[in-house]
């Protein structure tokens, strides 16, 4: 199995697109690493960091999402001081939160292989 | 200087920049308001404050600026903190030696290096890129080819990284959080090259002190001054 972190300068945002995608994967490894001490907006390198070390968790490696920006650049900084295997995927957050969950569960399922279900999310049509 | 010097220097430097950012923080939070979420100023201040509060004076330069460099990475909580504090860190192993006018040049573009690479801006995107570049190539080439002492060189460094900042008003963000903005970017100066340049003019101020009546005459590249420790620094 995969696991899977949600990065977003909200934590509430995270942990609401935690809660859609386990909705659909209730099974899947998914951690929410949003927002700065105090609630403030912003990203963590220190709070993705512990996201990904527990995503990491009896899983072989972790697929990272992020929203905007920063999330993406501390997103890296924390994968570059982590021991965990890791990714980050160039997908939406959502969608691809999403779609990461449902492969992430599967027998065959590898870091490349949910990364890419996760960056399949952006052609998806919604109308 | 030796290395006791470097390490005053370097703490001296970090309070000023500290101090500044603390003294700026409401207008460079306007800036980003103008063009940005509008907490460059809050964050660049957490961040330094967390700096001041962990730095370690006894620290050898390298440590002491890598320390720097993660507190940042640590408590800024926007772009800033992976673009100033992880620049800092990455490029604070060009002082493993110690601080002098060649350090402090390889230094200044392992950060600059850093930056773009991160960011993924390059000059003309309207970020700090548009500070550091010049800053930095200036520094270079009065330090390597103008051969004049290193005080000089990051006068002149702060010169052109003044008239980075005045290149980003008039530009359209490319990059950033600013990017979204389109041409509405436009007419503003960037917050995160006037943090920059308000960072390097501190350095300078810092490097007077230290550097005082070194002249261009007696300073070659091969000087073992280490003034530029807080050039260096200054690249942030």
């Amino acid at each position: 199995m995969i696991g899977i972190v949600v990065v977003s300068h909200s934590e509430t945002l995270a942990e609401g697109v935690v809660e859609v995608a386990t909705d659909m994967a209730s099974d899947a490894t998914v951690i929410a690493a949003g927002g700065i001490e105090d609630g403030r907006i912003g990203t963590s390198v220190d709070r993705i960091g512990e996201a990904v070390e527990a995503a990491g968790e009896g899983t072989d490696g972790v697929v990272v999402l992020a929203d905007l920006g920063s999330a993406v650049m501390n997103a890296e900084m924390a994968l570059e001081e982590s021991d965990v295997e890791a990714v980050i995927a160039d997908a939406p957050l959502v969608e691809g939160a999403l779609n990461a969950a449902v492969s992430a569960t599967g027998t065959k399922a590898t870091l490349e292989s949910v990364r890419e279900a996760a960056e399949d999310a952006r052609y998806m049509d919604k109308t | 200087m030796n290395e006791d010097t470097q390490r005053e220097a370097l703490m001296a430097a970090l309070e000023a920049v500290a101090e500044r950012v603390e003294a700026e923080k409401g207008h460079l939070t306007d800036l980003d308001s103008a063009i940005g979420d509008a907490d460059h100023g809050a964050n660049l201040d957490r961040g330094f404050q967390a700096a001041l509060e962990g730095a370690d004076p006894e620290a050898a330069p390298d440590e002491f600026v890598k320390g720097v460099g993660m507190a940042l990475v640590s408590k800024v909580g926007g772009a800033s903190g992976p673009l100033y504090g992880g620049s800092l860190a990455h490029a604070s192993t060009a002082f493993e030696g110690g601080i002098d006018a060649e350090s402090s040049v390889a230094f200044a573009e392992s950060y600059l290096e850093k930056t773009k690479d991160r960011g993924g801006a390059s000059v003309g995107d309207k970020t700090m890129v548009d500070a550091l570049t010049p800053a930095v190539h200036t520094y270079k080439r009065a330090i390597e080819e103008d051969e004049v002492a290193p005080l000089t060189a990051l006068s002149r460094a702060v010169d052109a990284a003044e008239r980075g900042v005045e290149f980003t008003t008039a530009i359209r963000a490319n990059k950033g959080r600013a990017s979204y903005l389109g041409w509405r970017s436009v007419g503003h100066p960037d917050p995160g090259a006037t943090s920059t340049l308000y960072m390097l003019e501190e350095l300078l101020g810092v490097a007077s002190e230290y550097l005082e009546g070194e002249t261009d005459a007696e300073l070659r590249v091969e000087g073992e001054e280490g003034d530029e420790g807080e050039d260096g620094e200054g690249a942030k």
